[in-house]
């Protein structure tokens, strides 16, 4: 069980930066996804961890050793003892199952046979497919494979590549799961790449955001959803509600009507994140208040919700004149549908956020 | 690798810029020029027709038998050119110049074009050409402006392969009596060794085929021929041939089966026959056999591991410099045997004496001609071979140079092996570098039937050609099975 420390790491291939000053820490025996969009920098970091590429500044420390620094000091891959699991399980064609999750374990045959059958039952792996080939799993169980591969040498630390993007969606839910129980109940520290971040946030006890090539924010996955630093965070781990407000004593006032906001101290002109969940809506009674009513412009039932999109009229004071604020989307159940054109009220539960504060 | 090339532009500085001049405007020279060029220029477009044209009707027609008339287009490989050639002079004595020339290439050579274009008719998209009939075109004509400029790769790679042997080859043009640059170059050296004349004619026969490799390239084109779009393309349909066209198609893949198969065949069985049992039992056969069996051997094992670093860079860290060193592989892999021979000849008297005549320099001569056919196919293999693999193993505890040889080169090995076999195939039936380089006492299948051959002792011979034959089949069906797989079937 090992610390992970990155302190300032940078990797650019040519003119390319992909990774920017990156420092992070993974407390020991702990689960942390880096999560972020395709070309963000994440699987290089990753493979600076694993000792693929070495870092061109700044230092990797795994359980107080240092594993490279800028200068040039670099432990090779082979003796870091990380596990790496990549995204297609990358398992060797010409080797059976036991084979492959035996390939990283030293010693004689029995000892070696031994640990295979206990890693199969620890991954749940039926005994009968230690003698089949890769090709012959289903992706799901070639992942357990990996994930035994890796776990067979007692790793330090576990790098795992996007390792469930490529099954379906429920196997995915499934896997992940067990992924991060085994894991956890081995004691390894886990370190998750993903672009998913409905996955990063569910597999980990700490998200790190990765934009162009740069750690935008680190934390626990709750705040990070609920308490994003800024409106690109906010939007890449979820479905936001983002509007212009104006701040007074932990309240905001905007076309929604006057909302409780997470930010006692800050006053002025601000911009606030809701998430759809917080808002709920209702036919409105005749003789509402203009603010926080709209108009249902578009309807779209997808079976367990249904996404109403609304025209929200109020005159907002912080919109520019003749500026129309933008739709808003609000989720329903399929019994809470509205038809087109109806005028409906919209709730909010719960305090909205303050972009640009501190999570 | 830079070795024949330095020497052709060497030689040139050597012998100073007048005095090359005088040696090769000669009318001599211009009388070689004009055979090759009358060679390449009637050969080559008729192996194409007959490629081309039997590659149509075995894969897209209803010619009865056509898996096997298929199979006998290919069968040809399996008899070295210079073998065609002795069985032509046996059958018809008489035979020789330009004509004979012109035919007995087409025969031992078509193969090369009918193999890509059969594979690449099979792998066409017909959806192409649904579109094009659907445009208002009629079926000949949807040939011509659809199917035959989507045949150009490998009727152009079918076209420069046969005109590298016919510039290289020595054995079938000697024995027809036709001149070309490497039978006067192989007549010059035997006759006043190593003259200036000799290596100055090399230097033409190698801009030649410098010539014949940038005029390919230019004019390859970079089109993008495969498929576009997601899916697999249906199978091809099959045109009708009707009864007459039947007739004229079945006459035509008979009669080239019967020109191609049936005289070497008929001819060698003759002189086998003639011999009896008596020819096996010359006490030459199982030396030369064996020593073939170990040259081939080795120059296999040799090239192969020489192409291992070579593949895994360019396919694991392409670079201009790994670029470069595969193109000169390429360029010295086109060039003659009796080239690279002389070249070695030249730089082993002037800067290795002790190394002149011995088996490393044989050797050094196959790595020459032949790295390019084990770099092919290990290069593929490896690039097939996922590199995650080798990462992975790296993460559980392989020192980076054991990962590639227990993930990569592991997964490789059928390509290496692939490579090696092509490699050993060659060297058995090479005869004009080993003829110039071998030690004395050293007989090959090949060397040993071409001075029976020189004696006119065709029936002594017969049983080397048989050999020689024999080992060949494997191969020549290895290479049919894989065209038959790359087309998915």
């Amino acid at each position: 069980m090992s610390d992970l420390q990155l302190r300032s790491v940078a990797k650019h291939y040519g003119a390319v930066r992909a990774v920017v000053d990156v420092t992070l820490a993974v407390a020991a025996g702990s689960r942390t996804a880096i999560v972020g969009p395709s070309g963000s920098g994440k699987t290089t970091l990753l493979r600076l961890i694993a000792g693929f590429e070495a870092p061109d500044a700044g230092e990797i420390v795994l359980g107080g050793a240092t594993l490279a620094d800028g200068a040039g000091a670099m432990v090779s891959a082979h003796r870091r003892r990380i596990g790496y699991v990549p995204q297609d399980g990358a398992l060797f064609p010409h080797l059976t199952v036991a084979a492959n999750v035996g390939f990283g374990v030293a010693g004689p045959a029995p000892e070696r046979a031994r640990r295979v059958d206990e890693l199969a039952e620890l991954v749940g792996l039926d005994r009968r497919m230690l003698g089949s080939w890769p090709h012959e799993l289903s992706g799901g169980q070639q992942q357990r494979v990996a994930l035994a591969r890796a776990l067979a040498q007692q790793p330090r630390l576990m790098l795992l590549d996007e390792p469930f993007s490529a099954l379906d969606a429920g196997l995915r839910t499934a896997t992940r799961k067990a992924t991060a129980q085994l894991v956890t109940a081995a004691g390894v520290t886990a370190v998750l790449v993903t672009h998913d971040q409905a996955e990063a946030l569910s597999f980990a006890d700490q998200i790190a955001v990765m934009r162009d090539g740069r750690l935008a924010q680190v934390g626990r996955p709750m705040d990070l959803y609920l308490r994003p630093r800024d409106e690109d965070t906010a939007t890449f781990l979820g479905d936001a509600v983002i509007v212009s407000a104006l701040l007074e004593r932990g309240w905001a006032e905007c076309h929604l009507g006057r909302i409780a906001v997470d930010d006692t101290e800050r006053r002025g002109a601000a911009r606030i994140m809701l998430r759809p969940e917080q808002l709920q809506v209702a036919e409105a009674p005749a003789g509402a208040p203009e603010r926080g009513t709209g108009v249902v412009t578009d309807v779209d039932f997808t079976g367990h919700a249904c996404l109403l999109t609304l025209q929200v009229g109020g005159a907002d004071a912080l919109a520019a004149p003749g500026e129309t604020p933008a739709p808003l989307m609000v989720r329903t159940t399929a019994q809470g549908a509205l038809p087109v054109g109806a005028r409906v009220r919209v709730t909010v539960t719960g305090p909205a956020h303050v972009l640009g504060s501190l999570a | 690798m830079l070795v024949p090339l330095g020497f052709v532009v060497w030689i040139t500085i050597q012998t100073g810029w007048s005095a090359s001049i005088d040696l090769l405007v000669r009318p001599r020279v211009g009388e070689l020029l004009l055979n090759t060029v009358l060679l390449i220029g009637i050969a080559v477009p008729l192996a194409v027709a007959l490629g081309v044209a039997l590659g149509w009707l075995t894969e897209r027609t209803d010619l009865p038998g056509r898996r096997w008339w298929s199979l006998l287009a290919v069968a040809p490989l399996a008899v070295p050119a210079f073998v065609h050639s002795y069985a032509w002079v046996g059958a018809v004595p008489s035979l020789h110049g330009l004509f004979a020339a012109v035919l007995v290439s087409v025969l031992a050579y078509f193969p090369f074009v009918y193999l890509p274009t059969s594979a690449a008719l099979r792998r066409l998209d017909p959806a192409l050409e649904d579109v094009a009939a659907s445009l208002g075109e009629r079926p000949a004509r949807v040939f011509v402006r659809v199917v035959l400029p989507q045949l150009r790769l490998p009727i152009w790679g079918g076209a420069l392969l046969i005109g590298l042997h016919l510039l290289a080859e020595y054995g079938l043009f000697a024995l027809v009596r036709f001149d070309t640059f490497t039978t006067a170059i192989f007549d010059r050296f035997q006759s006043a060794f190593n003259a200036p004349a000799a290596t100055m004619m090399a230097g033409v026969l190698a801009v030649c085929c410098l010539g014949m490799l940038v005029v390919e390239s230019a004019t390859r084109g970079s089109a993008r021929y495969a498929r576009l779009g997601p899916g697999s393309a249906r199978q091809a349909p099959v045109a009708r041939l009707g009864a007459a066209g039947s007739a004229v198609a079945l006459a035509l893949v008979v009669a080239v089966a019967a020109v191609s198969l049936g005289v070497p065949l008929a001819t060698l069985l003759r002189w086998v026959a003639l011999g009896g049992a008596k020819v096996w039992q010359q006490h030459e056969i199982v030396p030369a056999l064996m020593q073939t069996m170990g040259l081939a051997a080795a120059g296999a094992v040799l090239t192969t591991c020489a192409a291992i670093p070579m593949a895994w860079l360019s396919v694991r860290a392409p670079s201009r410099l790994s670029r470069i060193l595969e193109g000169s592989n390429y360029v010295a892999g086109a060039m003659p045997g009796i080239v690279v021979a002389l070249a070695l000849v030249t730089v082993t008297i002037r800067i290795a004496p002790p190394l002149y005549q011995t088996l490393a320099t044989v050797l050094l001569a196959y790595l020459l001609l032949f790295l390019p056919r084990a770099l092919i196919s290990l290069r593929a293999s490896i690039a097939q071979a996922p590199p995650e693999l080798e990462k992975v193993a790296q993460s559980l505890g392989r020192a980076p140079l054991r990962a590639l040889f227990e993930i990569t080169m592991r997964l490789a090995a059928p390509g290496a092996a692939a490579g090696a076999a092509l490699v050993f195939l060659a060297v058995t039936n090479e005869l004009t570098a080993t003829l110039l380089l071998a030690p004395t006492g050293t007989y090959t299948l090949a060397t040993r039937f071409w001075s029976l051959t020189s004696e006119i002792d065709y029936v002594a011979a017969a049983p080397f050609a048989v050999i020689m034959v024999a080992l060949s089949l494997p191969l020549t069906w290895v290479l049919y099975r894989q065209s038959r797989r790359t087309a998915g079937r």
